[in-house]
């Protein structure tokens, strides 16, 4: 447009225009619904408790609540890990595999050296992991091929090596040292030692995601590439650090599997990749990457957990378990979809500039 | 302010801030850039122009570290570097806004400004206070006021441009590159960036600017280099240059008038759009338009005339009010039945709802897409393949095969597959949103001349045009929108540049 012989605004200083007051209720309801977002998921998961607990009371009891922490929290590892690939638009169905292949690796590590201490065997669990994830990582980085074949390819590769290694071996609770078993059971203030580590991984995951730029950077990977790397941004180095991360998250969740089951042989972990997946979908994880948070995964976890047992407790079929986990997948897609219209639709037309 | 003085820095013998020392690049076959040299001095603002693939954008991206050089070299501060990536770049000083822009739908506006530079506080941590607080402060220096806690997604083209504006003005850097910033821009904006871009000069900055518009170039830059088919032509100030030269050094010969409206006598009303209002965005908006007619819809950005247009052709609902095509109502918000009854849609957003990146040039242009919100896909039939194959002919869209991907194609040449697209269809009614947005001179008076010919055939045409020039020159009758309601309208003897402007920005703006 021409401009120069235009009177307007030439010499007309730039001044901050009050925001009109429908824009901005707009956006402040777009960003609730993020938040929502995650309240949904925890209203669905009271819900549960709230309609097993009157059905059968002693759902709600010490042991009981113990019992879901206990079961859920392994599987919240797993989703945490799962949550820092997917943002960035990558997906690591391998994660049930080095969960496996950890988890017997500690055990042969107690049997070779009994001594070890508790910490230095879960570092070790949690490092083996971390290299499993940055084979996947570099393959991904390498191969101009998506992760999900990656991954899937690898989720044989590890599988593999595991029955090799183990050649029909299993490793039993004698086989491993008391203390360490007790840690997969015993609490700390009434809470499960297992739970709590799985608090804190998901309060430091989350921190992370939220508040460190490289944290931020998967975010932008995975919300748009191409403009990624064109803001200078080192894609292959942060999907790198993605895998690594959930695979040393898998190797931890190995060790803890190990020390809380006792029994270990080269199948453990089978096909529990699709329920990470899940439980990450469920909590609102974009599965296209850009969005989501390590709470709404967590939270997806805990509800796929508490759905098992509660049905259990209910007497229902186990059949109709997997039926309900599937449609909860497909409400939570189906939620988002919806939830992502209507932001747009909120958004769009809306006045933004001073004149 | 400090003026940069273009002769003392020619005459003496500081070394530029950046040189581009016989630079080429090639994609396969295509040599996008043939040994192209220019200087840019610190406070100088520098224009790159060019027409639609001449290899301006390529030149950025080099200057980016998006494409490394194939030949020749780059210097800054008398010492050659490498740009290996865009990181590279960023730590050289050098900020650059893209044709296209980058982006994060799912992130917040102020998280896409400051992506991996965001201001931290203790620990290492992200102070999303201070990041918010500084986008606020970037806004207000543009004049602009976009919430920066709303996510980019679904913010307009010109929001985005300003935006990506924010973003390189952020870094501080000591070189500007500029890709047509301006293409989405009306001129209150446009006066707003060239206030902060000389500031930034008087600083001792240097402004790389690419921009189709002249006039812009000539406000705001001290040199211009000229650049055709991917080879350098004359770099020179623009005090010794006239438009006509600069067109002829761009085009190598020259172009015709540049708006030949013909004078058709209208017929019967075609169009009717009666009180049409979507909340908080437009109100009781209401036109009509005749067989042959052209009707201009002017304003500043965010005035919501491409909101209208969308409500119009169904792609929006609107809350009230009706839209007739010969006297019959048109259902609300269904873009099938407006195509039905002969209407098209040029979109504003072309590269978004107009353009499938990936897939061919041909296939583009014979799939007439919805844009992404009906994902209404259908193939053409083959007559209609060759109609389109035409258009794109005559508007000299520039591509090696048609097999190609568009995303191969320069900015304006995308712009014009999407349109050649759309005239294939013909419309009893066109709209068009920003018919000439990023396309170059010679071939900006071929969509002039089709676009009066199409209304000569009885087209009714509705234009959405932020360039005056254009909508005084084509336009039979100009309705102005100013916020959401329509404040002028004036026929074509009345429509003198005041009176738009006037109309466009409300009374009190002018001074
Ligand atoms: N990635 C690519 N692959 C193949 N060809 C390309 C690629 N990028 C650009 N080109 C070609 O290089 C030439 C120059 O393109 P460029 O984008 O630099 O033009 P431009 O001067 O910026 O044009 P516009 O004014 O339309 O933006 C064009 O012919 C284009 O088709
Ligand atoms: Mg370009």
């Amino acid at each position: 447009m021409k401009t120069g012989t235009t009177p307007v605004a030439a010499g007309q200083q730039a001044t901050p225009a009050a925001e009109p007051g429908a824009g901005n209720g707009r956006t402040r309801f777009a960003q609730r619904l993020w938040v929502v977002r995650e309240i949904g998921i925890a209203a669905a998961l009271g819900l549960l408790v709230l309609v097993t607990a009157i059905d059968s009371p002693g759902f709600l009891s010490a042991p009981s609540i113990r019992d879901v922490l206990l079961g859920a929290s392994i599987l919240v590892i797993l989703a945490v890990g799962q949550t820092v690939v997917i943002v960035s638009r990558n997906i690591d169905l391998s994660v049930g595999s080095v969960l496996g292949l950890v988890a017997f690796a500690t055990g042969k590590l107690f049997l070779a050296a009994p001594g070890t201490p508790i910490v230095l065997a879960i570092l070790a669990g949690i490092g083996l992991g971390a290299v499993c994830g940055a084979i996947n990582g570099v393959l991904v980085a390498a191969a101009r091929v998506p992760a999900l074949v990656i991954t899937l390819g690898m989720l044989y590769v590890y599988r593999g090596v595991d029955h090799l290694w183990a050649k029909g071996q299993q490793i039993n609770a004698a086989d491993m040292p008391a203390s360490f078993l007790s840690m997969g059971t015993s609490t700390l203030l009434g809470i499960p030692v297992l739970a709590l580590i799985a608090l804190a991984v998901v309060l430091v995951a989350g921190t992370y995601l939220h508040s460190y730029r490289s944290g931020r950077e998967l975010y932008a990977i995975g919300s748009e590439p191409s403009a990624a790397r064109l803001s200078g941004i080192p894609v292959g180095r942060r999907v790198f650090g993605a895998f690594v991360v959930c695979g040393g998250m898998a190797g931890l969740a190995g060790a803890l599997y190990a020390a809380r089951y006792g029994t270990i042989d080269a199948t453990v972990g089978t096909g529990l990749e699709l329920e990470v997946v899940a439980a990450a979908v469920v909590g609102g994880v974009a599965i296209f990457g850009g969005s989501g948070s390590v709470y709404g995964a967590a939270l997806g976890a805990l509800l796929l957990t508490t759905i098992g047992t509660s049905l259990a407790v209910l007497r229902i079929d186990p059949f109709w378990q997997q039926a309900v986990v599937g449609g909860l997948i497909l409400a939570a897609i189906g939620l988002d979809r919806l939830l992502a219209l209507r932001v747009a639709n909120r958004l769009k037309g809306r006045s933004s500039h001073g004149a | 302010m400090k003026h940069f003085n273009l002769e003392a820095a020619l005459d003496s013998d500081v070394a530029p801030l950046l040189k581009v020392r016989d630079v080429a690049k090639s994609f396969g076959a295509v040599a996008a850039v043939r040994g192209v040299s220019f200087g840019l001095y610190g406070g100088e603002a520098h224009a790159l122009v060019g027409e639609n693939g001449a290899g301006k954008s390529t030149i950025v991206k080099m200057l980016a570290g998006v494409h490394q050089p194939d030949a020749g070299a780059i210097t800054i501060d008398g010492a050659d570097v490498t740009l290996g990536g865009p990181a590279e770049a960023q730590a050289a000083g050098i900020a650059v806004i893209y044709q296209e822009p980058t982006l994060f739908p799912d992130l917040s506006v102020a998280e896409n400004i400051f992506m991996g530079r965001q201001p931290r506080s203790r620990f290492g941590r992200i102070d999303h206070a201070a990041m918010k607080a500084a986008t606020k402060r970037l806004f207000d220096r543009l004049g602009v006021r976009i919430d920066p806690d709303r996510p980019a997604r679904g913010l307009s083209i010109a929001d985005q441009q300003l935006v990506e504006i924010a973003k390189a003005l952020s870094t501080d850097a000591r070189i500007l590159v500029m890709d047509e910033p301006t293409a989405a821009l009306s001129g209150v904006e446009v006066e707003r960036l060239f206030a902060v871009a000389r500031t930034l000069c008087g600083q001792g900055a240097a402004v790389l600017f690419i921009s189709h518009r002249f006039d812009e170039v000539f406000s705001l830059c001290q040199r211009v280099t000229v650049m055709r088919d991917g080879v350098w032509v004359a770099t020179e100030p623009v005090a010794d240059l006239t438009v006509d030269t600069l067109v002829r050094y761009m085009v190598g010969r020259d172009v015709s008038a540049l708006y030949p409206k013909e004078d058709v006598e209208p017929g019967d009303v075609v169009l009717e759009v009666d009180g049409l209002s979507r909340h908080g965005v437009f109100e009781r908006v209401g036109f009509s338009v005749r067989h042959g007619e052209i009707v201009a819809l002017a304003g500043l950005v965010g005035a919501g005339r491409s909101e209208v247009v969308r409500a119009v052709f169904g792609i929006d609902r609107y809350d009230d009010g009706e839209v007739r095509v010969n006297g019959k109502r048109l259902p609300n918000g269904s873009p099938r039945a407006a195509m039905a009854a002969g209407i098209a849609l040029v979109p504003e957003d072309r590269r978004q709802q107009g353009l499938v990146m990936e897939l061919s040039i041909e296939r583009n242009a014979t799939l007439t897409r919805l844009g992404t919100l009906t994902r209404l896909g259908m193939l053409t039939g083959h007559g209609e393949r060759n109609a389109a194959g035409d258009w794109a002919e005559r508007l000299r869209v520039k591509y090696e095969r048609l097999s190609d991907a568009v995303s191969t194609l320069s900015g304006g040449n995308q712009q014009k597959v999407v349109l050649a697209k759309w005239l294939a269809t013909a419309p009893t009614v066109l709209i068009v949103d920003e018919p000439t947005r990023g396309i170059d001179v010679g071939t900006k008076a071929e969509v002039h001349r089709l676009l009066s010919g199409l209304a000569a055939q009885g087209v009714a045409v509705v234009m959405v045009s932020s360039e005056l020039p254009e909508v005084l020159g084509m336009a039979d009758r100009v309705l102005v929108m100013h916020e959401g309601r329509i404040t002028a309208e004036l026929d074509r003897d009345d429509a003198t540049e005041e009176a738009v402007m006037f109309a466009a920005t409300g009374e009190e703006a002018v001074a």
